[in-house]
């Protein structure tokens, strides 16, 4: 960027050399002139030479003669010379006599007077450049007063040469200074008009503009065929300085379409080296016409941010997709050329202008962070400001007392005898200095307050800050840690989400013994509809029954080994009376095996129960819970996450309709149905999937949508066509297509490593200066300083601002918005729809 | 173990000559019994001899005036256990609560006797092998290429009866009285006997030799009695609030500096005791004066011609005679009973009157000889607390984790944690930690990296001037990267000619806690382990060598570091770049959005979320984390299913929204030592 940069200015500064390479005389600066004299003497013709005169006794120092003086070097630049010429105290003659010529600069092109300036006019450099080069150029640049001006101006040049108008809030300004400075270099080749009226300006910029700004504008009038139309206009959209309207003019006349028939990779423009991109629209024989027609419109909606060049594919050998149309070279050194297959021209802009606004807003940023490092010399960053989540949480909430009277307080003194107290002692081991620990503490009152007078359960909590020893000696070594006792068996520890309801849910259920033995088969039945036993007839679970024969000890010991390892989690009963048989018979399975009751016992599902080893029970019952086209949430992600499939989720905005559901469960009990998981997910009751699907398409897309996420391999995300209706057919078929590469995906999950939001103090330096012996010997290695994070933008910890993808990802993103590949260089053509919505520019 | 098995059989053939231990430890005295309880606990073979009849025979005599100067503080607000030993320097370590000091005594500076009795109980109750009325007067090696250190230690007792053992502890303490010799030494009355009635110092000008605790709490006990008394010594005097090193004078004796400096009563004077000489006269009065004016004269020649000091200089300070002179110039290690072939040599300078011993407390001389208790506070001498009970306690046990390793193939005990409680372990260590804290800069908690840095080692209490030989020593392995955590003074705070109150002597602001004066949390990373020759070349004064990165958390006047922007943010913020990775929590709302929108995930929502522990949060606080701007609400989200879906105004809303400034939360108060 910098080295484009720099390439121009010395193009400018070549100009510029060129244009001040008339005679001029003298060193650079100021010329003293004894007399009046001699100057007139002195004056060569056509050379402009601006001149003040003093009384050679000086009546102090006068200001304005030291802004003068200052300038002198600069409208050398244009080959004016600065005179001060001295007056003799005896002179009386037109420029020396009178009182008030010594307060006035004179402008001389030869032996002409062309202007004499007050010096109030002349109270800055720029003013004096402005305002000298106004003077001069009188002839190139224009000053209108009126619309009706500026309209016959333009008239006079259509078909002739081009304008550029400018609008300056007031003359002698630096932005008037720009403007002349541009005339004097221009002024031959357009013609240059400028105004100062307010309302010229209204008349020329189609929204509310700011007055107080400077404008310019491009009009090619000299394509301008048709005389009633106004010419074309393309406004200079950065500050008037300059450098950005050489930059400007120099754009607007560099051709409109290049016409390139060589390698893309090696074509540079004048676009790429004044730091745009370059937009190719790739064309075939056949369509050639349409094409250029393309590049022109995407041209002229491009102009100054982005050169389009037409490549002929019939004439150079490309390495791309056929269907490809556009590709993208931006200026950055390294950065492949994108090609992209899209299907209007709307999305070349858009893609050009947000990759400028991506651009802008990273330069932008740099520049803030460059302010905000200037500021760490004394503010240290934001590395003092928090930025986890739940720290900062936790610290704000510190203040509310916390509804612990439910929760009984163990110390090493009480911790034992309160066991025995119930028949289950819950105790959360937890630091009461520790964030997660307290956000524990607070779901763990609420769960307290919602299991009050639940017979048989007791809450209590030990604060191992308080009690080490007891917490090392119950073999807690981290905290948050939930613990139930029981009478006369091994203490379970909680193993789920540090939620209430997971947790009230777990606590429940670990109340009757997992598995439960069922005496008779009343209980069994009941059991498996949900009533058996009372304690757990208001849980809603999948019921889990096993029956077994007497002779199939081995699989029930499993069984049983599984019941304690999931106890709490699931409902687990099992059955093993003499007519297990009979049971086993209404089921149409034979022992063992386990019997499946979803939903309150309408549905029972029979498996065999062959799998020996207590961690395959475990996992095939794990797996069995696991529903067919489950509604993902919060709360069990983790679960399907653990099958390590690719998701096909279909995100709705609150329900899901009957008819999507069941085309859904089709494919989901489908055949394909290992290859992934079919779900889909409710908004409302998951808001935070906005923030998935706005980060997968920038904003909400319309609802129901369906996605293919591939979580574990590559991370693509592909959007089914929201036109298609969700039929079991369409899915597959569009499966289909995805699997053999056929489809572009809409957008891809962050392969980012997880890095230090923010670095650290870096002490280590700053212990150098004042313990010189602590600076590594020769030979050691240097010590690197922790590494800069690129997200180390101000807090953080936001969890969009984490997300924030790095340019690359952002350009791709926006490359690829989701189009499947119906569209093609001949169908870009077909813009008709999109004819009218431009013409008004 | 098989060894010892054999060891032990061999020695019962033989077992007429030698009683064989694999352990023998001279001294029942604190260092001794703490060691005992950890063989014992092991379940190792050991004996421990003491030459009295009870432990503790040091402290049934000294100190003379019976007032221990540890702290024994009842009340520190807090039940943390670990941490009241703090405030607790008389405790052994045990398992049993019972053996408390603050059960023994609610004196905040216990009387000796009640030391005694702690140490009969602690010997008794844990049913400690002591073998009593046992004098080790003779320690010889004999060379054996199977025993554990190519020899074994043979132990003469006073009865000639001869004790075998693989591995000696020495815990025999510093009990030989320091004397000096110069002309007229024989007037001079030792600390050990002196008396301690202040009655018989009545109207008496007494001149004390010496300027430690002994002399100061002989000076302490007599000086309202007294006519006057001055003390002499090399040195200045070193005040232990200034040098924050406890051998130093405690304030607690320090009476006499209050008289000296306020009425000009009593006082101090600096001289060599070397070039001093003493000359009673014929009231029996004794005159100062310097061996110098006495050479060449005999001084049995009487007082009258010999001349003092004052006759050519007759405003010599200690011109006035005194009646008694007391010498109180500490005790050194008994070197006697250790045959040469041992090679215990004493240490240099002003270490001399102890045992040369490694950081790792093993002899220079012979391996497998250590040298525990006092004696062995030649490693951290006017340092740390390694010379006392409070500090010894932990270096005794950081010996027989040694020895565990060294001998029984039981690494250095260490737990493994996820990487995710990285940041918990180390603020919990220097909240509660009582090893760390009495045994600053000696002793250090050691985080062994794991590969990949998903988990890590916890090692406590490691002795690090051995870090070198971590791997050998521990058992462990440090291959992917260490921090060791350390507590320091600030450096240039401490000396004898500091002042300990200037301004601003507290820094409150963690971004300049490298510069905390008082006690404070260090923690050095290194990527590799430091060689043995980057410990010699550490910077001096550095307990350490250079590390890759270096953390400070800044002093706290509550010595209370869980602040969570002071303490834990810089801690978390350090320990992220130097594994590079993002250790903050999160929500399980975050974790469930990053599972779709990125491939990796922060190690909490990996070893939390992933398995199924994800953290819910209850709805306040959830709040408040949406209100600090840490966490996004989509509650209200509008449904934007009739906007066009190409629409880009959603994008700039993102874009706007990537960028906005986040809230600011309010800055929290720091807290200063000084306001």
């Amino acid at each position: 960027m910098s080295a484009q940069k720099d390439r121009w200015v010395s193009s400018l500064v070549f100009l510029l050399f060129c244009a001040s390479s008339m005679p001029r005389g003298g060193s650079v600066g100021l010329q003293q002139e004894p007399s009046p004299q001699h100057y007139f003497s002195g004056l060569e013709a056509g050379k402009a030479s601006l001149a003040f005169f003093t009384p050679s006794v000086s009546h102090g120092a006068q200001p304005f003669l030291e802004q003068i003086e200052s300038s002198a070097e600069a409208l050398q630049d244009y080959g004016i010379s600065v005179v001060k010429v001295n007056c003799p105290r005896e002179d009386v003659s037109r420029y020396c006599g009178k009182e008030n010529a010594l307060r006035k600069a004179f402008l001389f092109r030869g032996n002409r007077l062309i202007r004499e300036f007050p010096t109030d006019a002349l109270f800055d450099v720029n003013s004096v450049v402005a305002n000298v080069l106004f003077a001069l150029l009188f002839n190139e640049v224009k000053y209108v007063e009126t619309l009706a001006d500026l309209e016959n101006v333009e008239k006079a040049l259509k078909g002739k040469s081009n304008m550029v108008f400018a609008y300056v809030p007031a003359t002698g300004t630096a932005e008037h200074r720009a403007v002349m400075e541009a005339a004097f270099v221009y002024g031959t080749i357009h013609q240059f008009v400028l105004t100062t009226e307010a309302a010229l300006l209204k008349a020329t910029s189609h929204d509310d503009p700011d007055v107080s700004s400077a404008w310019l504008l491009f009009c090619h009038c000299q394509r301008a065929t048709d005389p009633a139309q106004p010419c074309r206009r393309t406004a200079l959209g950065q500050p008037l300085t300059l450098l950005n309207i050489h930059r400007h003019l120099k754009l607007m006349g560099a051709p409109l379409v290049t016409e390139v028939a060589e390698d893309p990779e090696k074509v540079s423009t004048v676009h790429l080296q004044l730091g745009l991109p370059l937009v190719f629209i790739l064309s075939q024989k056949e369509t050639y016409e349409a094409d250029r027609r393309t590049a022109e419109f995407v041209a002229w909606q491009l102009l100054g941010k982005a050169g389009v060049a037409l490549l002929s594919r019939d004439l150079v050998d490309l390495n791309v997709l056929h269907r490809s149309n556009v590709a993208l070279k931006t200026p950055a050194e390294g950065m492949p050329i994108q090609y992209l297959v899209l299907e209007d021209t709307d999305e070349v802009i858009t893609l050009v202008e947000d990759r400028n606004k991506v651009k802008q807003i990273q330069e932008d940023e740099q520049q803030e962070e460059e302010e905000e490092e200037d500021e760490d010399e004394k503010e240290n960053n934001n590395q003092d400001i928090q930025d986890d989540q739940v720290v900062e949480a936790v610290s704000r909430d510190k203040k509310r007392e916390l509804p612990l009277e439910q929760v009984l307080v163990l110390t090493e003194e009480n911790f034992h005898s309160s066991l025995s107290e119930a028949a289950q002692t819950v105790v959360l081991f937890y630091a009461s200095w520790e964030a997660v620990s307290l956000a524990v503490l607070r779901s763990y009152s609420e769960v307290a307050t919602h299991l009050k007078g639940t017979p048989g359960v007791l809450l209590c909590r030990v604060n191992c800050w308080d009690w080490p020893g007891l917490c090392s000696q119950e073999n807690v070594t981290q905290f948050p840690s939930i613990r139930i006792y029981k009478e006369g068996q091994q203490s379970v520890t909680y193993n789920g989400m540090w939620g209430t309801e997971e947790l009230s849910s777990f606590i429940l259920l670990s109340r009757v013994s997992c598995p439960l033995k069922l005496a008779t088969m009343d209980e069994a039945e009941g059991y498996l509809r949900g009533e058996f036993p009372s304690e757990l007839s208001s849980h809603h679970h999948t019921s889990l029954l096993g029956v077994f024969s007497a002779a199939t000890s081995k699989a029930r010991e499993a069984f049983e080994e599984a019941g304690n390892i999931l106890s709490g989690h699931v409902r687990m009963g099992m059955y093993l009376e003499d007519d297990a048989l009979a049971l086993s018979q209404k089921y149409s399975v034979s022992p063992p095996a386990l019997l499946l009751a979803r939903s309150g016992g309408r549905s029972v599902e029979g498996i065999a129960l062959s799998e020996p080893s207590v961690q395959d029970v475990v996992q095939m019952i794990r797996y069995e819970l696991l529903d067919i086209f489950p509604e993902i949430t919060v709360a069990n992600l983790p679960q399907y996450l653990e099958l390590r499939k690719p998701f096909l989720i279909l995100f709705t905005a609150g329900g899901i309709s009957q008819m999507e559901s069941k085309e859904m469960l089709k494919l989901a009990k489908g055949r394909a149905q290992q290859a992934f998981v079919a779900c889909w997910l409710n908004l409302k009751k998951t808001p935070v999937g906005h923030g998935i699907l706005r980060k997968y398409f920038s904003t909400t897309p319309s609802l129901p949508v369906l996605l293919w996420v591939n979580l574990h391999a590559g991370g693509q995300v592909f959007k089914f066509p929201p036109e298609e209706p969700i039929t079991e057919m369409n899915i597959l078929s569009w499966l289909e297509k995805l699997q053999a590469g056929l489809e572009i995906p809409s957008s891809s999950l962050s392969e980012e490593d997880w890095k230090p939001p923010l670095p650290a103090y870096d002490f280590l330096q700053m212990m150098e200066p004042s313990v010189p012996e602590l600076s590594p010997h020769p030979g050691d290695t240097p010590v690197p300083h922790p590494p800069k994070s690129p997200g180390g933008d101000a807090a953080g910890g936001d969890t969009a601002t984490r997300e924030e993808p790095s340019r690359e990802s952002k350009a791709e993103e926006v490359g690829s918005p989701g189009r499947d590949l119906r569209g093609t260089a001949p169908r870009l053509a077909a813009r008709d729809k999109q004819g009218k919505r431009h013409s008004e520019l | 173990l098989g060894l010892a098995l054999y060891a032990g059989s061999l020695f019962a053939v033989s077992g007429a000559t030698f009683l064989y231990h694999d352990y023998c430890v001279i001294g029942a005295g604190p260092a001794g019994l703490q060691a005992a309880y950890f063989l014992q606990q092991a379940g190792r073979d050991y004996i421990v001899f003491e030459r009295s009849h009870a432990p503790g025979s040091f402290f049934a005599l000294y100190p003379r005036h019976r007032k221990l100067i540890s702290i024994n503080k009842q009340y520190t607000g807090k039940s943390n256990s670990e941490f009241n030993l703090r405030h607790d320097w008389n405790s052994l370590l045990s398992h049993d609560r019972r053996l408390l000091f603050r059960h023994y005594s609610r004196d905040f500076f216990p009387n000796a006797d009640t030391m005694v009795r702690y140490l009969e109980d602690f010997a008794s109750l844990l049913k400690l092998q002591v073998q009593y009325n046992t004098a080790i007067i003779h320690v010889t090696l004999e060379k054996n290429e199977q025993a554990w250190n190519g020899h074994y230690f043979l132990l003469t007792d006073q009865d000639r009866k001869s004790y075998k053992c693989s591995s000696l502890l020495v815990a025999a303490g510093m009990w030989v009285p320091n004397v000096v010799n110069f002309p007229g030494s024989e007037y001079v009355e030792g600390y050990e006997t002196v008396s301690i009635n202040p009655e018989d110092f009545a109207g008496q000008t007494v001149l004390i030799l010496g300027r430690g605790n002994s002399a100061f709490e002989t000076a302490e006990n007599i000086l309202g009695v007294t006519n006057f008394i001055h003390m002499v010594s090399r040195s200045r005097v070193r005040l232990s609030w200034a040098t924050h090193y406890v051998g130093d004078l405690r304030a607690i004796n320090n009476g006499l500096l209050d008289t000296y400096q306020l009425k000009s009563l009593d006082g101090l004077l600096e001289g060599d005791l070397e070039d001093l000489a003493i000359v009673k006269d014929k009231k029996g009065k004794l005159h100062i004066t310097l061996r110098f004016y006495l050479e060449d004269r005999n001084i049995s020649a009487g007082i009258d011609s010999i001349t003092l000091p004052q006759d050519e200089l007759d405003n010599f300070a200690t011109r006035a005679p005194y009646d008694r002179v007391i010498r109180c110039l500490g005790w050194k290690f008994d070197f006697s009973i250790y045959n040469r072939s041992l090679r215990m040599m004493p240490g240099k300078g002003n270490i001399k009157k102890y045992p040369q011993i490694k950081p790792s407390y093993e002899s220079r001389g012979t391996r497998g000889l250590f040298i525990l208790g006092t004696a062995s506070h030649s490693v951290d001498f006017r340092k740390s607390a390694g010379g006392f009970i409070h500090g010894f306690r932990y270096t005794t046990r950081a010996v027989h984790r040694l020895l565990e390793n060294r001998h029984h193939g039981v690494p250095w005990p260490s737990t493994v944690y996820p990487i995710t409680q990285l940041t918990n372990s180390i603020i919990k260590r220097v909240n509660e930690a009582s090893g760390l804290y009495q045994m600053f800069s000696v002793l250090a908690d050691i985080i062994l990296l794991r590969e990949n840095a998903t988990a890590f080692e916890y090692l406590e209490e490691y002795p690090i001037g051995v870090l070198a030989e971590l791997e050998m020593q521990t058992g462990r392995k440090a291959r992917n990267g260490l921090f060791v955590i350390i507590m320091e003074y600030g450096r240039n705070f401490s000396g004898a000619d500091k002042d300990v109150f200037y301004y601003n002597r507290a820094v409150g602001e963690a971004q300049h806690a490298w510069q905390s004066n008082f006690l404070h949390p260090v923690i050095y990373y290194y990527k590799h382990l430091p060689t043995e020759r980057e410990m010699k070349r550490r910077p001096p004064d550095w307990p350490l060598p250079r590390p890759d990165a270096i953390h400070h958390i800044v002093e706290d006047f509550l010595t209370d570091w869980t602040a969570p922007n002071a303490h834990i943010l810089p801690l978390r913020r350090f320990l992220e770049n130097c594994l590079s990775t993002d250790l903050r929590h999160f929500f399980a709302e975050s974790c469930f959005l990053f599972a779709f929108t990125h491939q990796k995930l922060p190690p909490f929502c990996q070893q939390g979320y992933l398995r199924m522990q994800g953290l819910v949060g209850s709805q306040e606080l959830r709040h408040h984390a949406v209100q600090a701007g840490l966490l996004q609400d989509y509650t209200h989200t509008d449904f934007s299913g009739d906007r066009p879906p190409d629409s880009h105004d959603g994008s700039q809303e993102q874009l706007t929204r990537d960028h906005a400034i986040p809230v600011r939360p309010l800055q929290h108060l720091v807290n200063a030592k000084d306001e």
